[in-house]
C-alpha cells in the first residue's frame, strides 16, 4: 500500500509556478485568433458635458478601419449594464448605465464611440479622428458637495444625486446610550478613493462563430459564470446557450474584475456584427479613468463611552461616492459589508449607521480588496485610539476592555443585521503581537526617545472581518440578485486521474495548488494526479467566482463534499469487485481494501476503470464516477487578528519609516501556509499603500489628476519593509477544515495600524489625526501648525 | 509606414515587418509571438516589459524596435537553458516570489540584470534597484528573498 502524507497543511510549491515563470502563462492579450481585429474606445475628456455631435467620417475612412459605432448603432441591440446589488431593503435610484453614452457624458472616461480596425495602432489612430463636439456642464466630484442644494445634477432618475439612503442598527437605543455617556468622541474621516491597479489591465476578446451561432468571450473576469448570465439575460441579444465565457490567466484583479464592463458587450456585438474576432485591451490610462475605483467614503462618527473606557454607543453617518453610474454591486457593498461591520472586534451595545450612496462626475466606485470592511475597520480602529487619547488610557487597555470575549461566540452585533461572528479569541492575537514587539519596552523607548526629539509611534489594529461570503439567503437580503453558493464538480477519470472543476476563479491566489491539496488528500493520491480547472462556462457547473475571501471556505468545502459523495460510490464498487459487503471495506491511501485483510484490495484506478466501463458496478447503480455539489453555507466566517506597526517619523521632512510590522492573524486552520503568508503580505502592502501613498485625486472639473502609475503611488519594493507574520488558529464551525479566508485580511488590518502609528508618533505634539494618504507633505504641514 | 527589420532574440535571428512606431515590446509580442514579455502600462512606469538588451535591462515599451536591430535581446522565453530554469526562476519558486504572475517575467529579467550589476549587496539595495518593477500582489518580501539567495549562492560558488 502506498502511503501518502496529508498535503493539507503543507507549504506545497504552486502548480501554477512553472508556466508563469517561463512566459507561458496565457493571459487575455496573449491569446491569438486568426484575423483578430482591434477595438479602441473614444472616451469623454470632460467630467460632465452634453454631446452635441459625433462625426465618424474621418475615422471610418482610415484604411484598415472596418467600423465606427456610436450609441445610435447599438440602441436596438445592446441594453444598459444592470446593477446586480442595490442596497437591500431600501429604495434605490438606479439610472441606466449605457454601454455608450447617449446625449450626455458623466465622467472623464465615459465611452462615447468605438472603432474596430485590423491593427491596434490603426484602431487608436482612427479613434482619435472621431470628432465629438461637447457642451461642457458644471461637474461635481465630491460626495459632500454633490448632496448640497444647487449641486450639478447627474441623472433625472436620481434627484439630489442620491442613489439610496440606508440605515442599520437601533436609533433609539443609540440616542439613549449617548444621553448616558460620560464621554463622547467625535471624528470625521475621509477614506480616500483608491485605484486598484492590477498589473494586467482589463480586456475582452470576442469571437462569433457564424457556423454554430455561438459567441465566445475571453474576459479578464473574476466571475465568468455571473458575467455570462448578466450579459445574456440583461444586455446582449444572445441567448444564454449560445454564449460562452472563458477567463484565461488573470494578472491580478483585487475586485476590479468583478464588475460588468461595457467593452464585454461592445466586443461581443461587434464580432457578431462584423464577422471577425474583436479584441479590446485597456491602455493603462483607460484602466485609471474607466475601470472601477475603490473606497471614497466620507464619514462622521461619534463614539459614546464611560470614563473607564467602556464603549456604550456608536453613530456613523457615511457618504459613499459611487461615481457616475451604479456599478455592478456597489450600493450593496457600501451598505451591507460596511455598515453591518462598524463595531469591529468590540461589544458595542447600541449602534446607528446611515449610509447615503451618491452619484458624482467620477469613475464608478465598487468593491476593492476588502470592500466595505476596510472602511469599517479604519473607522472603528481610529475611534478606539481617539477614545484612548481622550481618556489618557493605553489603546491596548481600551481594546482589551471592549473585546467580544471568547465565550460570547457565536456573537451577533446588536440590531446591526450582521450574521453571527462564528468564533474568535481576539485578546490572544493582541497578546501575541504585543509580545512580539515587546510592547512595554517599546513604550519606554518611545518615552525616552521623545526627550531627544525622536518621533516614534506604535499603532495597533485589532480587526475582525466577514468573509467566506454566503449564504444565498442572507446575501439576497443585502440586495444581491443572485445566489452565493459555490460549485464543485469532481470526476475520477477511467485511469484514476482526477479532474476537479471549481466555480471559483483563481487570479493569483493559487487555487490549482490549494484545491489540489484538498482533493488529493480526500482520495489519497498525489498532487500530480489531480487537475483543478476553472474559468470556462462551457460544460462547467454554474459558479460564483472569487472575491470576498470566499474560495476556500465555500468552494473548498464544495470540493470536499463532492469528493465525499464519490468516495461512497468508490466503496460500493470496490466492495462489489472484492465480492464483499460495502460495510466490510475501507478506502484509504487510494485503494479500497477488505477490513482486516489489506492484501485484498482494489486501487482507485481499477475501481474508476470498472465504474466507467460498467464492469463491476453494483446492480441498480449508474456507471461513471463523478459528483457535483452546490454548497451554500449556513453562514459567513469571521477572521480576526492584531497588527502592530512601529514607525519613525522624520521631524524635518515628515517622512514615515516603518521600522517594524508585526501581524498576528487568525484565519482558521490553513491548507497551504506559504500561500496564506503570501496573501497576508500582499494584503498588508496594499493596506500600507492606502495609509501612506495612494489616493485618487480629481480636479473640480472631473479630470483625474492621478491618471497614471507615474502620478499615483502604487507601493514599490523600496517603500515597504519586511513583515513579521504569526498566527493563532481558531477553527470556524462553518467551513470544511474550519478555514475562514485570508485574501483581504491584510488589507483590512494594516491601514489603521499604520495610521494609528503615525498619529501616535505625533500625539504628544497635540496632533490627533492625519488625512490619508499620510504623505511626508501632510506630516510636515501638521508639524508646522502651532500647537 | 512599415519597416522591415531583424531582431536577434534569444540567440535567434528573427526578421519582421511592422509600423515604424512599433516598440520593442509590441514587436516581440505581436510580430514575433513572444508573449512572455508583458505590457503593464506602456509608459515605462511598471517594469513588466523589462527585457535584456545586450545584457542590460531595458523597458521594451520605451524602446523602438527599429533601434534594436543587430543587438542581442533576451526575453523570459530565452532564460531557461536546456530545459533547466535559470537560478533566479528557481529561486522565485522556492521563495513564492509571485502570485498572479503578470509582473513576474519583468521582475525576473530585472533581477537577472541586477545580480550582474552587483546590486544585491543588501536587502535595502535589492529593494532600491528593483523599485522599477511593480508587483501589485505585493510579493516584494519574497522577491527580495529570492534575489538575496541567488546572490549568496553566486558569491559562494565563486
Amino acid at each position: 500500500m502506498v502511503t501518502t502524507a496529508p498535503l493539507v497543511g503543507q507549504s506545497v510549491k504552486r502548480k501554477e509556478d512553472p508556466r508563469l515563470l517561463t512566459g507561458n502563462g496565457r493571459y487575455l492579450d496573449d491569446i491569438r485568433l486568426p484575423n483578430t481585429h482591434h477595438m479602441a474606445v473614444r472616451r469623454s475628456p470632460y467630467g460632465h458635458a452634453n454631446i452635441l455631435s459625433i462625426d465618424t467620417e474621418a475615422a471610418a475612412n482610415l484604411p484598415g478601419v472596418v467600423g465606427v459605432f456610436t450609441a445610435e448603432d447599438l440602441k436596438d441591440s445592446v441594453k444598459p449594464l444592470p446593477c446586480g446589488m442595490p442596497a437591500g431593503g431600501v429604495e434605490n435610484h438606479l439610472p441606466p448605465h449605457r454601454v455608450l453614452a447617449q446625449d450626455r457624458v458623466r465622467y472623464v472616461g465615459d465611452a462615447v464611440a468605438f472603432v474596430v480596425a485590423n491593427d491596434p495602432y490603426i484602431a487608436h489612430d482612427a479613434m482619435e479622428l472621431i470628432d465629438v463636439q461637447y457642451q461642457e456642464l458644471p461637474a461635481v466630484v465630491d460626495a459632500a458637495r454633490a448632496v448640497e442644494p444647487g449641486a450639478p445634477q447627474l441623472h433625472d432618475e436620481a434627484p439630489g444625486n442620491i442613489c439610496m439612503h440606508w440605515t442599520a442598527g437601533n436609533k433609539d437605543d443609540t440616542d439613549a446610550a449617548f444621553a448616558n455617556a460620560e464621554v463622547v468622541v467625535k471624528h470625521h474621516i475621509y477614506n480616500q478613493r483608491l485605484i486598484p491597479n492590477p498589473l494586467e489591465t482589463r480586456g475582452t476578446l470576442a469571437n462569433y462563430d457564424a457556423g454554430t451561432e455561438e459567441t465566445t468571450l475571453w474576459v479578464t473576469s473574476q466571475l465568468p459564470h455571473v458575467h455570462k448570465i448578466l450579459l445574456s439575460a440583461f444586455v446582449l441579444d444572445i441567448p444564454e446557450h449560445k454564449l460562452r465565457l472563458i477567463a484565461p490567466e488573470i494578472g491580478g484583479a483585487f475586485g476590479s474584475k468583478i464588475f460588468l464592463y461595457a467593452d464585454m458587450a461592445l466586443t461581443a456585438w461587434a464580432s457578431k456584427h462584423l464577422g471577425v474576432p474583436v479584441k479590446f485591451v485597456e491602455t493603462r490610462m483607460e484602466n485609471y479613468v474607466a475601470t472601477q475605483h475603490g473606497r471614497d467614503q466620507t464619514q462622521d462618527i461619534e463614539l459614546a463611552a464611560r470614563r473607564d473606557g467602556t464603549m456604550l454607543g456608536l453613530r456613523v453617518k457615511s457618504l459613499a461616492n459611487l461615481g457616475a453610474y451604479p456599478s455592478t454591486i456597489a450600493p450593496g457593498v457600501v451598505t451591507a459589508l460596511f455598515g453591518r461591520m462598524v463595531s469591529g472586534a468590540y461589544r458595542i451595545p447600541a449602534i446607528w449607521v446611515e449610509v447615503d450612496g451618491v452619484y458624482t462626475n467620477t469613475a464608478m466606485v465598487d468593491a476593492y480588496r476588502g470592500a466595505g470592511r476596510p472602511e469599517a475597520t479604519y473607522l472603528v480602529e481610529r475611534m478606539v485610539d481617539l477614545l484612548a487619547d481622550e481618556l489618557a488610557m493605553d489603546p491596548v487597555d481600551v481594546r482589551r476592555k471592549n473585546f467580544i470575549p471568547p465565550d460570547a461566540f457565536p456573537y451577533t452585533p446588536p440590531d446591526l443585521g450582521m450574521l453571527p461572528y462564528d468564533s474568535g479569541n481576539y485578546a490572544v492575537t493582541l497578546d501575541r503581537a504585543l509580545n512580539h514587539v515587546n510592547y512595554s519596552a517599546l513604550r519606554a523607548q518611545q518615552e525616552e526617545g521623545r526627550k531627544a526629539g525622536r518621533l516614534m509611534g506604535i499603532g495597533i489594529s485589532s480587526y475582525v472581518e466577514v468573509c467566506g461570503l454566503a449564504p444565498s439567503s442572507w446575501i439576497q437580503k443585502q440586495g444581491w440578485g443572485g445566489p452565493m453558493y459555490e460549485s464543485a464538480e469532481i470526476r475520477v477519470l477511467p485511469t484514476g486521474k482526477i479532474s476537479a472543476v471549481t466555480g471559483s476563479l483563481s487570479h493569483g491566489q493559487g487555487h490549482e495548488t490549494t484545491f489540489a491539496q484538498i482533493v488529493a488528500d480526500e482520495f489519497g493520491v498525489g498532487m500530480g494526479d489531480v487537475e483543478i480547472k476553472y474559468g470556462d462556462t462551457a460544460g462547467a457547473p454554474f459558479g460564483m467566482g472569487t472575491y470576498g475571501s470566499r474560495s476556500l471556505a465555500v468552494g473548498g468545502t464544495a470540493l470536499q463534499k463532492s469528493a465525499q459523495k464519490i468516495k461512497e460510490k468508490i466503496l460500493a464498487i470496490g466492495a462489489n469487485l472484492l465480492e464483499v459487503a460495502p460495510e466490510d471495506v475501507e478506502f484509504d491511501h487510494g485503494s479500497v481494501s477488505v477490513k482486516g485483510a489489506p492484501g485484498s484490495s482494489k486501487t482507485l484506478a481499477e475501481i474508476a476503470f470498472a465504474a466507467w466501463l460498467n464492469t463491476g458496478v453494483p446492480a441498480g447503480m449508474e456507471a461513471g464516477l463523478e459528483a457535483t455539489t452546490y454548497y451554500d453555507p449556513p453562514s459567513c466566517t469571521f477572521p480576526f487578528g492584531t497588527h502592530i506597526c512601529v514607525v519613525d517619523v522624520d521631524p524635518d521632512t515628515g517622512h514615515v519609516d516603518i521600522i517594524r510590522y508585526v501581524a498576528v492573524d487568525d484565519v482558521g486552520p490553513v491548507v497551504n501556509p506559504m500561500i496564506v503568508d503570501g496573501q497576508l503580505e500582499g494584503g498588508i502592502a496594499q493596506g500600507i499603500g492606502q495609509a501612506l501613498f495612494e489616493g485618487a485625486v480629481y480636479d473640480k472639473f472631473g479630470y483625474l489628476l492621478t491618471g497614471s502609475m507615474i502620478d499615483y503611488a502604487v507601493p514599490r519594493a523600496s517603500y515597504l519593509p519586511n513583515f513579521e507574520l504569526d498566527r493563532t488558529v481558531t477553527p470556524s464551525p462553518i467551513s470544511a477544515f474550519g478555514s475562514k479566508g485570508v485574501g483581504e485580511a491584510g488589507t483590512i488590518a494594516s491601514t489603521p495600524a499604520v495610521a494609528n502609528a503615525v498619529v501616535d508618533a505625533l500625539s504628544h505634539l497635540g496632533i490627533r489625526d492625519l488625512q490619508m494618504p499620510i504623505t511626508p507633505q501632510r506630516v510636515w504641514h501638521a508639524l508646522q501648525q502651532p500647537k | 509606414m512599415d519597416i522591415v527589420s531583424t531582431l536577434r532574440v534569444n540567440r535567434t535571428e528573427r526578421p519582421f515587418t511592422a509600423d515604424t512606431r512599433t516598440t520593442l515590446l509590441d514587436a516581440l509580442r505581436e510580430q514575433l509571438d513572444l508573449t512572455g514579455t508583458k505590457k503593464g502600462c506602456d509608459q515605462g512606469a511598471c517594469g513588466a516589459c523589462t527585457v535584456l538588451l545586450d545584457g542590460k535591462r531595458v523597458l521594451s515599451c520605451l524602446s523602438l524596435a527599429a533601434q534594436c536591430e543587430g543587438r542581442e535581446v533576451t526575453t523570459i522565453e530565452g532564460l531557461a537553458r536546456d530545459g533547466k530554469l535559470h537560478p533566479v526562476q528557481a529561486a522565485f519558486i522556492r521563495h513564492d516570489g509571485f502570485q498572479c504572475g503578470y509582473c513576474t517575467p519583468g521582475q525576473i529579467m530585472s533581477a537577472v540584470a541586477l545580480l550582474k550589476e552587483g546590486r544585491a549587496g543588501s536587502d535595502e539595495e535589492i529593494r532600491e534597484f528593483m523599485s522599477g518593477n511593480l508587483c501589485r500582489c505585493g510579493a516584494y518580501p519574497n522577491i527580495v528573498a529570492a534575489i538575496r539567495e541567488v546572490a549568496r549562492l553566486g558569491s559562494e560558488s565563486q
